[in-house]
């Protein structure tokens, strides 16, 4: 029987139209915008200047501080400037622009497609190898990977869980990456054991995603016995940590605590390949599979599409904006975040754009709360997201924090649900951020 | 008939003691209190604004009374009206402080700043800066949802429904400051309400270069310094190009806001400018 988190979660529809269609690469634009805030935490800070000549694999933007990553160009080229540029909701960030030309990758780095399977490196060597190439969880929240394999003194971690759930609709870079680079992702979770000193290992694929499945399995079976693949009932958002590790293990993560409070350490697929690339090829994270799906779109791809890129760039070689659609999302349709920038450019992290048309963006007139609490049965980390709205909008920061606002992973589910069209989540993620920020005030002081 | 007796004699006796535990509890828990705090109370408007930086009018009343210098206090709503007559009452003197008014310094109306994208969700200023940086190109300009409107107990700002920005009334706004708390862009400013009330100010807040400022919104300030050379008070400062007046500073002689090549500059309350009519020539008959 297939496995499933314990509290709420949600049943939208599934949406995968464009997994049958296989990884291509995404052809190399001329200028490319390198975001140097691409990661959650600091910034990097840019080490080239204008007129620079830089190639693919180089290091141009370094970690400042102990959470921030590597930025490395993921183009061969010369940098026209180093400057503040929009990034996708607006906000100046510090960019590097790079007028490409022909790839040609830093020496060192093995860019053939064998597979290299014999883990060489110590696990020392294999965390600084992770954190000199910028690897980052491209699971969404885009946190430090080397940090995330090192937990801090006192605490130990004794599984390994492979994120393979892809509960957002629409989405499927996970899926195909499983499907294609299956034996990749296996051996990156291999050496993320050996980092962590672990023997245990578990992915996790929802059911929905039986090739995959079958895949990973056969793959498991014959070679890597250390790991095993659990079939997850399809439900959002099974993909989210606290969620997945329930899922699992049955184990259930403190408020406001990390993974590793309880012994897991969760890592995406993308990761785990980004993480095999990094320790076995030396190939830093320039780029990932990022999914160009919509109802109005007349193909779908899978583009491994280097970070950096346009999103007009997309939308010009996908054959320009399509008739139908009003908006473009980041992301899935539940967690992404509209693209307001068309000159802003992809991260390491986007997993995802989305077209969506103008009846499926349709928000409905607000009605009354009709107090039938389908938002509390839906509610993940079991909040009350009707109260919680109720003290957001009357802006008792006390009272919120005391019904654990900070706990909201701002999944949606309760949003989706609402019959009365209430928009619970945007008036939750404001009160959430106010709330974040007093409690960090007060443990300044 | 006995027992109607003894019930009133019992229950006399009972309350009779109860009132002595009453009267020694209340003797020695007695809260002394200065009765001066309840007179200036009563002196005090009482809208429990917060504009006085206490929690409400009983705060500032205690505080106006512990007080040694009653200048560093003011009653933002009652004015310097108020503080004369808390001064009298409580026998000391106080400073008359320039009177204030809630300025909105951002004029990106439709026409000025055309909006690039469509925000349907819910209508908060402070949820949409956690989103984006709003529906036009400029990131610094108000963002239209109205939580200063929300926010004002007085009544004193509305939206225009032509422009979408937040409009004060100066007659109700008693520079309690509330809305300058709630502009998550920081464009609300107090300001000195001016001789007459006539005031100078710029109207906008966007510290991009120029020319990004200016393909934003036809009518941000660039930076471009002429309002500068042209003051002759030394009034006006240019930061991050963006130029602000000193209230202080400024004689009201509105050199700059003929100068501003993009009419950032705002004049109030002046009469209208004699402007070169010309005359129909009259035919004579």
């Amino acid at each position: 029987m297939s496995r499933t988190f314990s509290l709420g979660g949600i049943h939208p529809k599934d949406k995968k139209i464009s997994a049958d269609t296989p990884i291509t690469d995404f052809p190399p634009v001329e200028i490319a915008y390198i975001s140097m805030s691409q990661h959650l935490g600091a910034p990097s800070e840019p080490i080239v200047a204008k007129g620079d000549m830089v190639k693919c694999g180089q290091l141009i933007g370094k970690s400042s501080g102990f959470i921030s990553a590597n930025i490395h160009s993921p183009f061969t080229g010369t940098v026209l400037s180093v400057e503040p540029y929009p990034d996708l909701s607006g906000n100046m960030v510090t960019h590097v622009i790079i007028k490409t030309q022909e790839d040609e990758w830093i020496e060192g780095t093995d860019t053939s497609p064998a597979l290299v399977k014999e883990i060489k490196l110590t696990k020392e060597q294999i965390l600084k190898r992770i954190a000199e190439c910028g690897v980052i969880g491209l699971g969404g929240a885009a946190f430090p990977t080397h940090i995330k394999l090192s937990p801090p003194p006192g605490k130990k971690a004794d599984i390994l869980i492979i994120n393979g759930a892809e509960c957002e609709p629409y989405l499927t870079s996970d899926y195909r990456l499983m499907l294609e680079r299956g034996e990749e992702v296996l051996t990156g979770a291999r050496i993320m054991m050996k980092a962590l000193g672990v023997d245990k290992a578990v992915v996790g694929i929802e059911e929905n995603k039986p090739l995959a499945v079958e895949r990973l399995k056969s793959l498991v079976d014959n070679e890597y016995k250390e790991i095993k693949v659990v079939v997850l009932k399809k439900r959002y958002p099974q993909g989210g940590e606290k969620q997945l590790i329930d899922a699992i293990t049955g184990r259930r993560v403190p408020s406001m605590g990390l993974p590793i409070d309880v012994g897991v350490v969760v890592q995406n697929v993308g990761t785990a390949y980004a993480v095999y690339e990094a320790v076995q090829k030396n190939k830093p994270l320039t780029d990932g599979i990022v999914t160009i799906t919509g109802d109005s779109l007349s193909e779908q791809k899978n583009f491994r599409l280097r970070a950096g890129t346009p999103f007009q760039q997309i939308i010009d070689h996908i054959g320009g904006f399509p008739e139908e659609a009003v908006k473009i999302i980041s992301g899935g349709p539940l967690m992404g975040k509209a693209v307001s920038k068309l000159g802003a450019a992809t991260v390491k992290s986007t997993s995802g754009l989305l077209f969506l048309t103008a009846k499926e963006t349709l928000r409905e007139e607000e009605n009354n709360c009709i107090r039938c609490a389908k938002c509390v049965e839906a509610c993940p980390m079991g909040l009350e997201p009707y109260l919680l709205n109720k003290l957001a909008r009357a802006s008792r920061m006390d009272d919120l924090e005391e019904n654990s606002v900070q706990d909201c992973i701002e999944c949606g589910c309760c949003m989706y649900t609402c019959p009365s069209h209430i928009p619970l989540l945007d008036t939750i993620r404001g009160a959430k951020a106010s709330v974040l920020r007093i409690m960090r005030s007060r443990s300044k002081k | 008939m006995n027992t109607v007796i003894v019930t009133i004699l019992v229950l006399s006796l009972l309350g009779l003691i109860l009132a002595l535990v009453l009267y020694f509890v209340a003797q020695k828990f007695k809260v002394v209190e200065d009765p001066r705090i309840d007179g200036v109370q009563a002196l005090l408007p009482g809208a429990n604004c917060g504009g006085c930086g206490d929690a409400g009018c009983r705060a500032f009343a205690e505080d106006c009374v512990k007080a040694s210098d009653l200048d560093s206090l003011f009653c933002p709503v009652g004015g310097n009206e108020t503080m004369k007559r808390v001064a009298e009452y409580l026998g000391r003197t106080v400073e008359e402080k320039a009177p204030r008014v809630a300025v909105v310094r951002c004029n990106g109306s439709c026409v000025n700043r055309p909006r690039t994208t469509i925000y349907d969700g819910y209508p908060s200023c402070a949820v949409v800066a956690t989103l984006y940086t709003g529906e036009s190109d400029c990131r610094w300009g108000c963002l239209g949802m109205g939580d200063c409107v929300a926010v004002c107990t007085f009544d004193a700002i509305s939206m225009d429904p032509d422009t979408g920005l937040p409009v004060v009334d100066q007659n109700r706004c008693t520079a309690c400051g509330a809305c300058v708390k709630a502009c998550p862009k920081s464009i609300i400013e107090l300001r000195n309400k001016g001789p007459k009330e006539r005031r100078i100010f710029v109207s906008c807040v966007n510290k991009d270069k120029g020319a990004v400022a200016r393909k934003a919104c036809a009518v941000a300030c660039i930076g471009c310094g002429k309002c500068q050379k042209v003051c002759p008070f030394d009034a006006i400062t240019i930061n991050n190009f963006l130029a602000y007046i000193d209230p202080g500073k400024c004689r009201l002689c509105r050199k700059c806001v003929n100068e501003c090549p993009t009419n950032a500059i705002h004049e109030v309350n002046f009469p209208a400018r004699a402007l070169k009519v010309e005359e129909p020539v009259k035919i004579e008959q």
